[in-house]
């Protein structure tokens, strides 16, 4: 039998306050999409009879925990998967109440695209512009704004047109290009899989529609080849001879393609070599490309570890250990100016000390606040950090991948922060090495 | 359109090699739970991507229930031995012997007996993190794990205190006595698992595929009978879990979708003899997976329940 015809994978969030109609929407969109089982329906109309009066409560299909359940809430980012014949879907459900940035930043993080719920009776909100901000500082590729409950103000053009208006006088403040704007009813199923009858207004897409049909091919970085070195591959007792000298490079290229004959520099050491192979075990590769796992052998005996990145030597990153970059932090101990943390960047882990805390950013006004005292959990800001050796780096708004990192507190081992880094003020020279030679 | 492009089961294939080498070169001792089930398979050849052509850096670790399916376990021995690795198995009975756990009075399922063997083994051996095939789509309180999980000294999942994972970068950082499981699967569906099988042509034990195989009716599910009880000079494995003598055991066409153990595998009726009817059987399903679990079926927050108390 042939192999079936290729799909693509789209990764989205859903955000919206509380009683937006989240959780609807995703039960919605797996209900009508026939993505539910008839055991996950018994279970949902079991529910029913417990807690929801005998209504089926699509929510109830995403809170899955016990305290969820209980207290009506949603704890935390719940995945869900689904599938049309068209495409599959990861969704990222994140909870609207507090701590909502954190998990909207965690859910965002490996998103293609953003549904943000707009109730159509409230209209632009606090919440809105938040979600929109985090979905433009993560740099999303898509957003969807989800206007929701259109049937509760009798289906109005002028209403929808209205709230269309209020975001785009702010969405030019942010850096999104592509958002889209649905009018549903996520309760009653309107336009999220089947087109309404009720907006013969509205010539766009239904949401899935859309999920389907979005150009995602371009998501990925396929400019400068970034790859950090996640794991040395040296085999202990080959049985094949060939591979008795074996020095492999194993990792997921963050960024470009690779070629055999490829020149690269390692970084930090600005040591330089040829790309000789591109392992796999399906067999050797003349190319590879994001976010692709490989092992790369060089044509050099060079002295490499995990935490190098190997880069093509068009386009080089930055190389600094004095970084510049917004944080969002997600922890209950707030960030202050002179804290000490450990700093993970691509398969590095290094010491990184907060020299200064710049502002901390109100994400409803989209206004930088100079000089907090601190940064509370959820806030988002800017600070400067001193790293205990260099990172080789680029803009988080070049590569999401190359320009991420996590802080990581000492002791706890908790994951503190997320931090975006700003685009280096130089890049490495080709001629650059560490060695005095 | 560009040919630099990666498919659904591209997409988390190297998403999954990425989190194998992240545990290779993040923790010192680590193991791979290593079943024989389709999703464990699955496992096995992500290792092999992401290690070849070096060894495998890690140790397959087992705990039996002492009521496995025996083509689990031949098929499970001989795929260690083919790929070269160390097969670890720690079996309730030898904890029962060594006192680690106790039999649970009127309770014949040993699914939460597992529990303490595991963590006695991962102490035993030192483990600080152990791969699992666990899947976010089996189950609703799997739906909110992360690919690493962090678990206390003693074992326990605390899920209104996880760590974010943001990006690719997991935070693998341990105190000693703490441990931390990893699920590479966590974004496969059923059906990836079994595309994947596919494409890869991984081998998978026979009671997949359709055979005969005599039934009786237990907790609305075809169980199947279990072997007979030969050895007399020990107890029966299997006393309380066979059939009554006023039970109807019928031979059936069936096959497993899920494995657990013999006593509580539900067989589905199939007649799906190759990895293309599986898919094709999954794809028009109307059932979960795990439907034909009797360990799950417990309350609605059992899954929950026994992840707390360090299940994997």
């Amino acid at each position: 039998m042939p192999a079936p015809h290729s799909i693509e994978l789209l990764r989205f969030n859903t955000c919206g306050s509380v009683d937006d109609g989240k959780s609807t929407l995703i039960g919605r969109l797996l209900y009508d999409s026939k993505s539910l089982m008839e055991d996950q329906i018994e279970a949902l109309e079991r529910s029913a009879d417990i807690t929801g009066g005998g209504q089926i409560n699509l929510a109830n299909l995403t809170d899955g925990l016990r305290a969820e359940r209980e207290q009506g809430i949603t704890i935390d980012v719940a995945y869900r998967y689904f599938a049309t014949p068209r495409r599959k879907f990861i969704v990222a459900d994140t909870p609207g109440h507090v701590q909502y940035t954190r998990n909207m930043v965690t859910g965002a993080s490996t998103a293609n695209l953003s549904v943000v719920l707009v109730d159509a009776r409230q209209g632009v909100i606090e919440q809105s512009r938040r979600h929109t901000y985090i979905a433009s500082l993560l740099r999303i590729p898509h957003v969807v704004i989800a206007v929701n409950k259109m049937d509760l103000v009798g289906w109005s053009e002028a209403r929808f047109q209205e709230i269309r208006d209020e975001f785009e006088s702010f969405l030019p403040l942010l850096d999104l290009k592509d958002v889209k704007f649905i009018p549903m009813s996520a309760l009653n199923g309107d336009n999220v899989v089947e087109p309404s009858v009720h907006t013969p207004w509205f010539a766009g897409p239904t949401l899935l529609g859309h999920l389907e049909t979005v150009h995602i091919g371009s998501d990925w970085n396929m400019g400068a080849f970034r790859f950090p070195v996640q794991w040395v591959n040296r085999p202990n007792n080959p049985r094949d001879p060939h591979l008795h000298d074996f020095r492999g490079f194993s990792g997921q290229i963050a960024g470009g393609i690779v070629r055999v004959g490829q020149r690269v520099m390692v970084l930090p050491s600005g040591l330089k070599s040829t790309v000789k192979e591109i392992w796999t075990l399906d067999g050797p590769l003349q190319e590879a490309f994001c976010p692709q796992s490989v092992t790369l052998v060089l044509a050099d005996d060079l002295d490499i570890s995990r935490g190098d990145t190997l880069v093509g030597m068009e386009f080089l990153p930055g190389l600094s250990s004095e970084l510049h970059a917004k944080v969002c932090w997600m922890h209950p101990r707030p960030l202050q100016r002179g804290r000490r943390y450990l700093l993970k960047h691509g398969t590095q882990i290094v010491q990184a000390a907060v020299t200064t805390v710049e502002n901390r950013i109100n994400v409803a006004t989209y206004q930088a606040e100079p000089e907090p005292p601190e940064l509370a959990m959820n806030d988002i800001g800017e600070i400067r950090l001193k790293t205990a050796r260099p990172l080789a780096y680029d803009g988080y708004v070049t590569n999401r991948l190359t320009g991420a990192f996590v802080l990581i507190e000492q002791g706890t081992n908790a994951t503190v922060a997320a931090g975006m880094l700003h685009p280096p003020l130089e890049s490495v020279r080709p001629e650059y090495s560490d060695f005095a030679i | 359109m560009s040919s630099y492009h990666l498919d659904h089961l591209q997409y988390l294939e190297t998403e999954a090699i990425h989190v194998m080498r992240e545990v290779a070169a993040g923790f010192e001792r680590p193991a791979l739970l290593f079943s024989g089930g389709k999703d464990s398979i699955c496992l096995l050849r992500l290792a092999e991507k992401a290690f070849r052509p070096a060894e495998i850096p890690m140790p397959f670790l087992n705990v039996e229930t002492g009521h496995e399916f025996p083509e689990l376990i031949e098929f499970r021995d001989r795929r260690a031995a083919e790929l070269g690795a160390k097969l670890i198995v720690r079996s309730v009975d030898e904890a029962f012997a060594k006192g680690i756990a106790a039999p649970t009075p009127g309770q014949i399922s040993r699914n939460q007996l597992q529990i303490p063997v595991l963590l006695a083994a991962i102490e035993e051996f030192r483990f600080d993190c152990c791969i699992g095939g666990a899947r976010r789509d089996e189950e609703k309180a799997r739906a909110k794990e992360r690919f690493f999980s962090f678990r206390d000294a003693f074992g326990q999942w605390d899920p209104k205190n996880q760590r974010p994972e943001i990006w690719n970068l997991y935070n693998a950082r341990l105190n000693p006595g703490e441990n931390m499981r990893v699920f590479p699967l966590s974004n496969w569906t059923e059906m990836d698992v079994w595309e994947y099988i596919r494409k890869e042509r991984l081998e998978v034990p026979n009671i997949y595929f359709s055979h005969t195989r005599d039934c009786f009716r237990k907790g609305g599910q075809w169980i199947p009978v279990p072997p007979p009880h030969t050895d007399s000079s020990k107890p029966d494995p299997y006393a309380g879990a066979r059939p009554g003598p006023n039970e109807n055991v019928r031979s059936l066409v069936v096959r497993v979708r899920t494995i657990a153990d013999m006593i509580s595998t539900g067989m589905i009726e199939s007649p799906a003899s190759s990895v293309d009817d599986i898919i094709a059987e999954v794809a028009a399903a109307r059932v979960t997976e795990r439907g034909s679990r009797a360990d799950d079926k417990a309350s609605e927050a059992a899954m929950e329940d026994r992840k707390k108390a360090g299940y994997f």
